[in-house]
This record gives structure tokens, C-alpha cells and sequence, in this order.
């Protein structure tokens, strides 16, 4: 699904948040969205996953403009023990955007246990959230947003609050998700390196108020990415310095 | 604290105020009539589970304390989701709940029997009065308090406003609510008992205590009475706190024992 953005402003009263955003993100892209904390990254996601309406321009996907909430869409925030919901199985949480697909209960379940196993969580359907691991969380968040096979995936920071070891797997889950499915991404976070090492693209933001696009890279790094030997590369290490520049001196 | 420690200093502050009761009915400082010794009362309340007409009556005041408290719920929650979700309703009734809310309910009791009787009605009208409040007042509190993150993430899912208020707000409010009913559990057997004890006749627990205190030497009835009321009102509690636990593990207080 093609994502786009055209000339997008957000404010919250007279406190401009984001200024004249103009982006195409086209189908398949997992673009990387950084930015110095504060600069509204979290604020232009919540605008694409129509949370709060768009104060000036527009937003389209696939040519059809935005009102509302867009269907076919997943999001994945970073404070999973917020969003996931405590009372609800494992299962039941990864479960509850199929009904809205007029499943019936098994086939909901079952389709629930099919992507919790994809994501490494089998054998925990039946615990609940906060019975797990910070990680196995987000996990479980990530199969409650694949679960619908979504179009467009919104992630903010989603492994910010984890740490670096279990960040890496997820860093990994995610390239190979995005490898099989194909989905339009939008992952906004403030760590350069993983930018770099997730993204197809990435785009810096200005500091606020009225953030803008300063740098829109596109990330051309040769063969499957890795975490030790990508890392490594005199690529990875070029395009890291340059997206870190831009964010310090932006 | 452990908790046998905890169970050891309770049995601990039991007996001796057992024994100071026990002490000061004994060593004849007051009348035995009007303080008999707590040996004595411990023995006429156990001797009355054996008493029929006394059960019967037991039976009374828990009905209507059960029916009072259920229909408080069936009101006050529906009531507490509209108020707490739509802030022009909630601004248009809030001076009236606020009006209503300080009237001390037992005040209530003359008013009330004077239109409705003395029957069950009045007892479960006064009960519901009473018990409304907590539980109102819970549930729009528990509303507000609900995680902000928790209802968008269902609307990016593309649930509707409906789905937001029972799939999220309803659950994360449930806890709040059974606190309410908690605190209405424990007003309402107090109305109860006092309804029955001011109206006079009929049947009730309330009913049995007014009688006695009318009778020579009816401390030890009124007492007895006394024990009943202070038993059943723990027993609720306590089956309403473990209730609670259970269905609630996931708030962050248990969590953090679990």
C-alpha cells in the first residue's frame, strides 16, 4: 500500500508539532522515521493511523485520501504493558483485531496460535501478558498486529524500552517479517544505528517546533542483513555517520 | 509482614479484647444485666444458629441486603459508565449527585416508611440509596483512569467508540467497581440491620435486636445480635477482597506479590 504525504501540518493549540511533511512511501517500503526526542515522530504516526486529525494537508493510500482511522492498518507502540491489554490471554490479545473480521471463535484462535508461533511465542497462549518478558511482550504485540495481515504497519519505537540483546532479535524478527509479507512500514525511532539497520529509507526530522524532513536517505546495503557483519560494513558505517550528523546538526 | 504473622497478632488483639469483656462483665464493676460477660454472649449467639425464628430472620436481612445491593449495582454502574464517558451528561447531573450524595441515608428512614412501609421495600429502597453511591462514584473514576494508550490501540485496530467503552474502559474500570461494591456491600447491611432496628416489626436481624433491647435483661440478645452483624459483615468483606483478587490478578498492587 503506497503511502502519501502532502504537505502535512499537526498542532496541538497554537504549539506547531510538525510542518509541510511531504513523503511518498511506497508499497513495501520499511521506512525509518528519526528524529531528536520531542521533534513529533510520535505525533506524525499518530496523524497516519488517524488518531488525531491532520491540521493542514493531506493523507493518502493508494490514492484514496485519509479520514479516520484507515482499514488494513496495525500499529505497535512502545509501551507494550500499556497497550496490551492485562485482563486478555496472550492469545485473546493477539486474537481481538480478528473480530472484526466476522471470524468465528476457533478460526480466531487458530489464527492467533499460527502467528504467535511465527513470532517465537508458542507454548505461551494461555498465560497472560504480564506474566512475560518484556520482550515476549512486544512479541506479542508485534502477532496482534500482524495477526490481521495489515496493508500498513505503524511502529513507534517499539524497542525502545528493551534491552540491546532482545532489541537485536526483534530488529531481526522484524526484517524477516517484512521480508516475507511485504508490508508497507513506517517505524519511527531515535536510535541511528537501528534506523540504518531496519530501514529501506530513512528520513531525519528537524528538532521542534514545527518539525520538518531534513534528510531523506535511501538505504542501499548489499545482501541479507546481519547484525554483526552488517554492522560492520564500510556502508553501514557511512550511512550511519551521515543520518547521525544530520540529527546532531539538524 | 508474613501473613502467619499477621493471622497471630489479629487472634492476639481478639483475645484480649475478649478478655477485657470477658474481666470487666465478671469482676461486677457494671450490672451483669446490662454487660454480661463475654463468655456468656459468645454462647447465646452460637445457641441462636440452633433458634429458627432467628435464622428466619437472619434470612430476611440478607435478602434484602443481597436484593438492595444487586439492584444498587444493576444502576449504578450502567449509570457510572454513561456519566463517566459523556461529559455533557456528566456535567448536567453532577450537581444533583453532589446534592444527594452528604444526605446521611440513615436520616432517610422515617421519610421512606412513611411511604413505602415497613416492609422489605422500604429496607431495600433505603439499601439502594445508600449502596448507589460508591459504586457510582467508582465507576466514573475508574473510567477516567483508564490508559489513554490502551483505548487507542483498539480504535488504530479500528474498533469503534461502543467496542472502546466494553472491550477496554469496562475492563480496566472492573476493579474500581468491585471496590465500590466492596464499600456499598458493607453500607448496605448497615442500612439493613438499621431500617429494621427503627421500623420495629417484621422480621430481620435488626428486628430481633430492637425486640430484645425491650426485654429485662436483653443485653445479652442485643450483644449476641451484635456478633451476628460484626460476623456476617467480616465474612463479606473477606469474600468479596479474595473475589477480587482473583478475578483481578493483573493490578499492579497483586502483581507485584504474584
Amino acid at each position: 500500500m503506497t503511502l502519501r504525504l502532502d504537505a502535512l501540518g499537526q498542532r496541538y493549540g497554537d504549539h506547531p508539532v510538525l510542518h509541510d511533511i511531504t513523503l511518498t512511501v511506497p508499497d513495501g517500503q520499511l521506512l525509518c522515521v528519526v528524529g531528536p526526542s520531542g521533534c513529533g515522530k510520535s505525533t506524525l504516526l499518530r496523524t497516519v493511523a488517524g488518531l488525531q486529525p491532520a491540521r493542514e494537508g493531506t493523507i493518502t493510500l493508494d490514492d484514496a485520501p485519509v479520514t479516520g482511522v484507515p482499514d488494513h492498518l496495525a500499529v505497535v507502540f512502545q509501551d507494550y504493558g500499556r497497550s496490551l491489554f492485562p485482563w486478555l490471554t496472550v492469545r485473546d490479545n493477539v486474537a481481538l483485531p480478528l473480530r472484526r473480521r466476522g471470524l468465528a471463535r476457533a478460526a480466531r484462535r487458530a489464527e492467533a496460535d499460527r502467528i504467535l508461533e511465527r513470532v517465537g511465542l508458542d507454548g505461551t497462549a494461555r498465560r497472560h501478558p504480564w506474566q512475560l518478558s518484556g520482550g515476549m511482550q512486544q512479541r506479542v504485540a508485534i502477532a496482534r498486529a500482524l495477526v490481521c495481515r495489515p496493508s500498513l504497519l505503524l511502529m513507534d519505537e517499539p524497542f525502545g524500552s528493551l534491552d540491546a540483546q532482545t532489541r537485536e532479535d526483534l530488529e531481526d524478527l522484524l526484517l524477516e517479517v517484512h521480508r516475507t509479507d511485504a508490508t508497507t512500514i513506517v517505524f519511527v525511532t531515535h536510535d541511528i544505528d537501528e534506523s540504518v539497520y531496519v530501514g529501506d529509507r530513512v528520513v531525519v526530522l528537524s528538532p521542534g517546533p514545527a518539525s520538518r524532513v531534513v534528510l531523506d536517505l535511501p538505504v542501499e546495503l548489499p545482501g541479507k542483513r546481519d547484525q554483526i557483519g552488517t554492522r560492520r560494513l564500510p556502508e553501514f558505517v557511512a550511512l550511519r555517520s551521515e543520518v547521525g550528523r544530520v540529527v546532531r546538526g539538524a | 509482614m508474613k501473613r502467619r504473622q499477621e493471622l497471630a497478632l489479629g487472634g492476639l488483639g481478639v483475645l484480649l479484647a475478649f478478655g477485657a469483656c470477658e474481666a470487666v462483665g465478671r469482676a461486677g464493676i457494671v450490672r451483669r444485666g446490662y454487660l454480661p460477660p463475654a463468655s456468656e454472649v459468645l454462647a447465646r449467639a452460637v445457641e441462636l444458629a440452633g433458634d429458627s425464628a432467628f435464622i428466619t430472620g437472619i434470612v430476611a436481612t440478607l435478602r434484602a441486603w443481597a436484593l438492595g445491593l444487586g439492584l444498587a449495582i444493576v444502576l449504578a454502574v450502567p449509570l457510572g459508565l454513561l456519566l463517566g464517558s459523556v461529559p455533557i451528561v456528566d456535567s448536567a447531573v453532577r450537581v444533583i449527585v453532589e446534592f444527594l450524595r452528604p444526605l446521611p441515608s440513615v436520616a432517610l428512614i422515617p421519610l421512606v416508611s412513611l411511604l413505602l412501609g415497613t416492609g422489605t421495600e422500604t429496607k431495600v429502597a433505603l439499601i439502594v440509596y445508600a449502596s448507589v453511591w460508591p459504586i457510582l462514584l467508582n465507576t466514573i473514576h475508574g473510567l477516567g483512569e483508564t490508559d489513554p494508550l490502551a483505548k487507542d490501540t483498539l480504535r488504530a485496530f479500528g474498533f469503534g467508540r461502543l467496542s472502546v467503552l466494553l472491550r477496554v474502559e469496562l475492563p480496566a474500570t472492573a476493579p474500581f467497581i468491585a471496590a465500590g461494591v466492596r464499600i456499598s456491600a458493607a453500607i448496605a447491611l448497615i442500612l439493613a440491620v438499621a431500617t429494621e432496628i427503627l421500623s420495629g416489626f417484621g422480621e430481620g436481624l435488626g428486628i430481633f435486636m430492637a425486640q430484645a433491647s425491650l426485654a429485662t435483661d436483653g443485653t445479652r440478645d442485643v450483644l449476641a445480635g451484635v456478633l451476628w452483624a460484626g460476623t456476617i459483615g467480616l465474612t463479606v468483606n473477606s469474600v468479596l477482597v479474595r473475589a477480587e483478587r482473583r478475578l483481578f490478578p493483573w493490578t499492579p498492587d497483586r502483581r507485584a506479590a504474584a
